[in-house]
């Protein structure tokens, strides 16, 4: 079955069952591959993608659930300015070990922050807790969500 | 005096040119004779290019799985060759023993194994550009200086870049490394400063890097099904109805050979998606004959333990004094039974690989490998032909942790590929096949038993330990060192054991044998400490009082400082300071001490625990002082290093185990195997004590102390004493 799916501003025609996860449609029939597999049940948030704005775990939603919505992804997620404002505070922290998850932590946290401008400690906690960092670099991954959320309030005082 | 291994006095270098002026230098750096010569682990080499446009290209020669070393060698070499790093640009290297030595990642190894080596290239380098510079401006090479990427002579404004003096560079001669002087610590630019990682601005924008990234032209998508219990072999599978399911481009049978760690009986499943391979898998109907092995579970590996132990009679593999002397006069005597589970690496990036088996019987892959000579080797062995048809590139990997020490998935992928030539394939293992077909962390169980004298000393010291036969030939995790601490520290030792049958896989886990046994020693120490009216941190340095640091020692890299009771004290105090150690803590909190040493580190931890209202553990402070050299090389990446260890500790401590039920693991993905996340994150405070020796490795060393300072953390706030992991919150009910 053929699915016209935009992703990243670009319509795109997948042929594919419909119960193939989205995941799947961008990795191995878009060759988009900065969105990661990382447990395929929606527990590991690897593979997180924005649906309409909303983070959205790829790897349990299936190409018939996407319908007319905007999916965006990793690869564009430098056009938005609190997406590059976390992707640099991201280097400035050197927040990664492996980085094979942080494709989902950016995703995630982007979400967070269009949500939720200033979150405290605690809520970015709490909405970061999806997604796991085998190498365990949380608490640079929790400085970096909260210097750009600090920043951006500079920036509007 | 420094504590170093030795400045190699042999060091071979080539140079040649490079088109349009550059200059390129090989340098080899023969390995001490060690006990790892035998392993083909001679020389360590490094390539060194500088273009004419002043670029520095550096090739990367080992396996990045996180641990940072492909920023972290690189910066040893620019250092001494004092490059300008914003001009360095790094390289990964393909597999190839003849040319770049050991490629390795495991063992925190990397860190004191390329110190010298990588410096002393450096700096053979830079001596070249100096000689060149001294002959274009006739003057006496001791007149000139660098700068970062340039040489000048002081006092002059002489002065020319690195890439305008390297087609000269090339013409002269090699230095003698007697001649070759490294820098002094003060005048470091490069090593010491917290430099960010080499790829992390690829990653940030989700360009491909890591194995399963890899994509060809033409490339197909495999799944492999196998029996979740271990040693098992196929019988039968339907086949065609796998083939008939949606995508699916062929189903084919692939027999082991024979050895669990490179390849067991199963069926391939080919398509050109992988989720529509991975799902075709339900059709295949197999059938497995598990034999003997699906009547193996923890339970009955604990039960084992509990006969052993009544029967007596173990193994003896340490003795000294008289044990039952020693018992037999003891004025205190304590007795114990600890146990720890098997555990899964689980790196975020599933065991993948992707392969092209050529018509002409040559096989090209794509590997995220920490052993990829190990993988070519076992792949060449496999398919019958020579290691020089066997083409590796060494990928990126989302994470190691030891797991991607075994290369099974290479050799399946190779089996795969080699049914159909010509196709490149990539086989990817879902997270179910991770979680339960690992090389676990072995599982043990340990009868301890100790004696204090009259005067409160530790005399006598006891283990009966039950773990696993692994057969021959392979590292074997499930050993407890015959020096396992505090075994030095007292008259009377016996350690003894009994080492069960399985067909369990298991592997090195990071910080293999001490992420076990600093659990099992530092709490076991811990109750004879409160028991004799001390504190465990007390304890440890009235054992180590006065010892002296022992004589260098041959280890897997050559030469290296032996055990040093004074850095044990020096870590062990610094962490007491560091932390409210002995002050009174706010209600419901406790503190707990532990110490481990190991990959040639030593750490002190100390945790603040409480239990929240379910009875679970909740960590709020870890208090960390380390010892690994006088130099931290790359700031940001150490601390990466030692704050992850620390989180991956205390998840092992507090949820982690897999079990063994009907032959097979029955854990299976993260909901029941359920890794750290952020909101459990504690403060970690962490310093270092710079010791005058040649700093080490960092990789694992902060892992194994966290353990016991958990669990002694909660006995102190509640008087329970976990002897068991994971800690389980009805204990405290």
């Amino acid at each position: 079955m053929t699915f016209s799916i935009t992703i990243n501003g670009e319509t795109r025609e997948i042929d594919a069952p419909g119960d193939m996860p989205l995941l799947w449609a961008l990795r191995n029939e878009l060759g988009m591959v900065g969105t990661k597999f990382g447990c395929g049940i929606g527990m590991c948030g690897a593979c997180t993608v924005h649906v309409d704005g909303q983070a959205t775990r790829s790897c349990s939603l299936p190409l018939s659930a996407v319908g007319d919505k905007q999916v965006s992804t990793i690869e564009a997620l430098g056009q938005t300015p609190v997406g590059q404002a976390l992707q640099q505070a991201w280097l400035d922290e050197d927040v990664m070990q492996c980085g094979y998850c942080q494709a989902g932590q950016l995703m995630n946290a982007t979400a967070l922050l269009n949500n939720n401008p200033n979150p405290t400690d605690d809520e970015i906690s709490a909405a970061m807790s999806g997604n796991i960092c085998r190498c365990a670099c949380y608490g640079r991954i929790h400085e970096a969500i909260a210097k750009v959320a600090r920043d951006e309030e500079t920036a509007n005082a | 005096m420094p504590k170093q291994l030795e400045l190699s006095r042999r060091l071979f270098l080539k140079s040649s040119a490079v088109a349009g002026g550059g200059f390129a230098l090989a340098i080899s750096v023969p390995f001490a004779a060690s006990a790892n010569a035998e392993a083909g682990a001679q020389e360590l080499t490094a390539f060194v290019t500088i273009h004419p446009d002043n670029k520095v290209t550096i090739i990367g020669k080992n396996p990045e799985i996180g641990q940072g070393i492909k920023t972290m060698l690189p910066m040893l070499i620019a250092e001494e060759l004092d490059a300008d790093w914003d001009d360095v640009s790094i390289e990964q290297a393909d597999t190839n023993a003849a040319k770049y030595g050991l490629q390795l990642a495991g063992g925190s190894f990397a860190t004191p194994m390329n110190w010298m080596p990588m410096r002393q290239a450096g700096a053979a380098a830079r001596a070249m550009l100096m000689g060149a510079a001294a002959q274009r401006w006739n003057v006496d090479v001791s007149a000139l200086a660098t700068e970062p990427g340039r040489v000048v002579q002081p006092g002059t404004n002489r002065s020319a870049t690195f890439g305008e003096l390297a087609s000269d560079a090339v013409l002269q001669p090699v230095p003698d490394p007697a001649s070759l002087t490294l820098k002094d610590q003060a005048d470091f630019r490069i090593i010491g400063r917290a430099i960010g990682g080499i790829d992390s601005p690829k990653i940030v924008r989700g360009e491909p890097i890591f194995g399963v990234d890899t994509q060809l032209e033409g490339m197909v998508y495999a799944a492999y099904e196998r029996s979740p219990v271990f040693g098992a072999r196929l019988v039968s599978a339907d086949l065609e109805a796998a083939k008939a399911q949606p995508g699916v481009i062929d189903a084919f049978i692939v027999e082991g050979n024979g050895n669990a760690t490179e390849l067991v009986d199963g069926i391939a499943v080919i398509a050109d998606n992988w989720w529509l391979a991975n799902k075709a898998r339900s059709a295949l109907a197999p059938v497995w004959d598990n034999g003997e092995w699906e009547s193996h579970s923890t339970a009955g590996y604990a039960a084992a333990a509990q006969e052993y132990w009544a029967a007596g009679g173990g193994e003896v593999f340490a003795e000294k004094g008289d044990v039952d002397t020693g018992f037999a006069e003891a004025a205190q005597t304590f007795e114990a039974e600890y146990h720890y589970p098997f555990l899964a690496h689980v790196p975020m990036e599933p065991m993948n690989c992707t392969a092209l088996y050529n018509d002409d019987g040559s096989i090209e892959m794509w590997a995220p490998s920490q052993t990829p000579q190990g993988g070519q080797g076992s792949v060449a062995n496999y398919l019958g032909i020579t290691p020089d048809k066997v083409t590796v590139h060494i990928t990126r990997m989302g994470g190691g942790f030891g797991r991607r020490l075994n290369n099974d998935y290479m050799v399946q992928v190779a089996a795969i590929a080699k049914q159909m030539p010509g196709t490149p394939v990539q086989l990817i293992w879902s997270r179910e096949d991770d979680v339960r077909s690992d090389f676990y962390r072995p599982a043990g169980w340990h009868r301890l038993r100790a004696g204090v004298d009259e005067a409160g000393k530790l005399t006598t010291w006891a283990d009966h330990f039950v773990s696993f036969d692994l057969g021959g030939g392979q590292f074997n995790p499930a050993t407890m060192p015959a020096d396992e601490f505090p075994a030095k520290y007292v008259d009377n030792l016996r350690f003894e054991q009994h080492m069960m049958r399985t067909a369990v896989p298991m592997g090195a886990l990071r910080a293999p044998t001490s992420n076990a046994m600093a659990f099992v020693m530092q709490s076991f120490l811990d109750e004879v400490a409160h028991a004799t009216g001390k504190d465990l941190p007390t304890l440890m340095l009235e054992l180590t009082d006065g010892v002296e640091a022992e004589p260098m020692t041959m280890g897997f890299i050559g030469p290296q400082p032996g055990f040093s009771a004074p850095r044990l004290q020096a870590v062990t105090r610094k962490v007491l300071e560091m932390s409210p150690w002995g002050e009174e803590m706010p209600e419901g909190h406790a503190l707990g001490f532990g110490f481990y040493y190991s990959h040639m580190g030593y750490f002190a931890e100390v945790v603040e625990a409480s239990l929240n209202a379910g009875n679970r553990p909740v960590v709020h402070n870890v208090w960390c002082a380390g010892d690994v050299g006088r130099q931290i090389i790359n700031p940001f990446g150490a601390l990466n290093q030692v704050n992850g260890a620390i989180i991956d500790g205390l998840g092992q401590a507090m949820q982690l185990a897999v079990e063994i039920e009907g032959g097979a693991a029955k854990q299976s993905n993260f909901h029941n195997y359920p890794l750290p996340r952020m909101p459990m994150t504690p403060d970690i405070h962490v310093e270092w004590v710079l010791s005058d020796n040649d700093p080490t490795g960092l990789g694992e060393p902060a892992l194994p102390p966290v353990i016991p300072a958990l669990t002694n953390a909660l006995f102190a706030l509640t008087g329970k004493r976990v002897r068991s992991l994971p800690i389980r919150p009805e204990m405290f009910a």
